[in-house]
């Protein structure tokens, strides 16, 4: 095909002050910012109600699977606008929210339900000797999960968390139809400024790529750092 | 607290604006679901092939679809189609176009797992009494394959439904974008985004449940 490739776009200036080049490595930094922010969320919450799940009390294993159920099957997208619009309307502390918070939590709380899930998998798959060991030892249930039960489980979740912290980039995407300027948002801006959308969406959809091995690296470094010999089967 | 009032909500309005999307929506999904299906089962035959001109291209695709975010995938349709067959095509169009390829790719690491969970000694079976390649996979291998992987193909099924709201980057008119429609017409957003969350909600919920029964079921037979 005859494409005229013109990279040089990436080098003109946006009328605002700064180049392409400039305005699409910003967005990168807000797609970073919004998966990290919405990974630490969604860690600290699904951590929580994974663990909710799997403890001996009935109403605090359903609390934890109403969770769940509710943020699993809402779209992302529906909850991003639950967020953005009906939070703020019916909280009236949330009004002078930024929309970032906003977003990442949408986003955090989306991806902790299936970090929940995740974590409830790891504290079954446990041989169920290990919490009575340690309550045979004479320690509380807070103190078999905080010494015995979660570190073994961290450990075996890891490769599957390390599939949703690349999802929690990719999905920071839908971030974009809340007006975030994010690196989807730029694609579709500059696409429409510049008309040069091949170009454009190459450089972004790399981006993507790269950010999102880089996480798979990282995760990859933390779970050779923390297996236990003779255990858990050390990162690729 | 603000005074949430639904009782604009009628019959008339849901068949002016919302069944539309509703349908494209559904459409969206089950055209996506069988056309992800069947190039999903080639890729994976593909990749399990054994032979390297096959199976790299497979692995690159899914690889490829898998690792870039769908709302780009559906962004990068929007834009190549017209490109390449040199008139523009309807938002409606592109979507189904774009969610037949991407949900491909994850069909097909399911169909690959299902593949591989079947034991050797059926796919030698099948080779013993005669059957060639192409048979083996259509009599032997592949409906058991689909079998074991039913209740996970229909897990991506949901999954995909949710995903179709995505099509509000091209601004196709999917279930979503019809109550945003109702919202703005009647001046009442805030509800109409919260009877947009409940009815995915029922939607999905109501389809994972009969996933997990059907899941039990196959669970006893075998």
């Amino acid at each position: 095909m005859g494409y005229r490739w013109d990279w040089e776009v990436f080098l003109r200036d946006t009328g605002g002050d700064q180049t392409y080049l400039e305005w699409m490595l910003s967005a990168w930094g807000w797609t970073l910012s919004v998966a990290a922010c919405s990974w630490i969320i969604a860690l600290a919450v699904g951590v929580f109600i994974g663990t909710l799940r799997t403890l001996p009390s009935r109403a605090l294993t359903t609390i934890g699977n109403a969770w769940v159920e509710l943020f699993r099957n809402i779209p992302l997208l529906v909850q991003i606008f639950l967020w953005y619009h009906v939070v703020p309307a019916l909280f009236p502390v949330m009004r002078s929210a930024p929309s970032f918070l906003l977003v990442i939590c949408a986003l955090g709380f989306f991806t902790s339900a299936r970090v929940a899930e995740q974590v409830r998998a790891g504290i079954q798959s446990l041989p169920s000797g290990q919490r009575n060991a340690g309550l045979a030892m004479g320690l509380t249930l807070a103190q078999t999960y905080r010494f015995v039960v979660l570190p073994m489980a961290f450990r075996i979740i890891i490769p599957p968390l390390t599939s949703e912290a690349m999802n929690i980039i990719k999905n920071s995407s839908v971030a974009f139809a809340v007006s975030i300027s994010e690196l989807t948002l730029f694609a579709l801006q500059a696409q429409e400024e510049t008309s040069r959308g091949i170009e454009i969406y190459l450089a972004v959809t790399s981006l993507y790529m790269m950010s999102a091995f880089a996480v798979n690296r990282v995760m990859a470094w933390i779970e050779r750092r923390v297996r236990v010999p003779g255990y858990v089967g050390a990162g690729r | 607290m603000l005074d949430l009032d639904l009782t604009f909500f009628s019959a008339d309005l849901f068949e002016k604006f919302i069944l539309k999307g509703l349908l494209f929506s559904f459409q969206l999904t089950f055209v996506a679901m069988i056309g992800g299906i069947v190039f999903g089962t080639l890729l994976a035959m593909m990749r399990l092939s054994g032979m390297s001109w096959l199976a790299l291209p497979a692995t690159a695709y899914v690889n490829g679809m898998r690792s870039i975010p769908l709302v780009m995938v559906i962004l990068w349709f929007f834009l190549l189609i017209p490109f390449v067959i040199g008139r523009p095509i309807g938002a409606e169009l592109s979507a189904f176009i774009t969610f037949t390829a991407f949900e491909a790719a994850y069909y097909s690491e399911i169909m690959r797992a299902g593949i591989q969970s079947i034991s050797r000694g059926q796919v030698y079976a099948g080779q013993a009494v005669g059957l060639s390649y192409g048979q083996n996979m259509r009599y032997v291998i592949l409906p058991q394959a689909f079998r074991n992987m039913l209740p996970v193909l229909l897990t991506q099924t949901i999954i995909l439904f949710q995903d179709t709201s995505l099509v509000y980057a091209i601004g196709a008119y999917d279930l979503l974008r019809g109550f945003e429609i109702s919202g703005k017409n009647m001046n009442r957003p805030i509800e109409a985004y919260l009877l947009a969350a409940v009815t995915y909600f029922v939607i999905c919920y109501s389809l994972s449940y009969c996933v997990k029964r059907l899941q039990r079921r196959i669970a006893i037979i075998r």
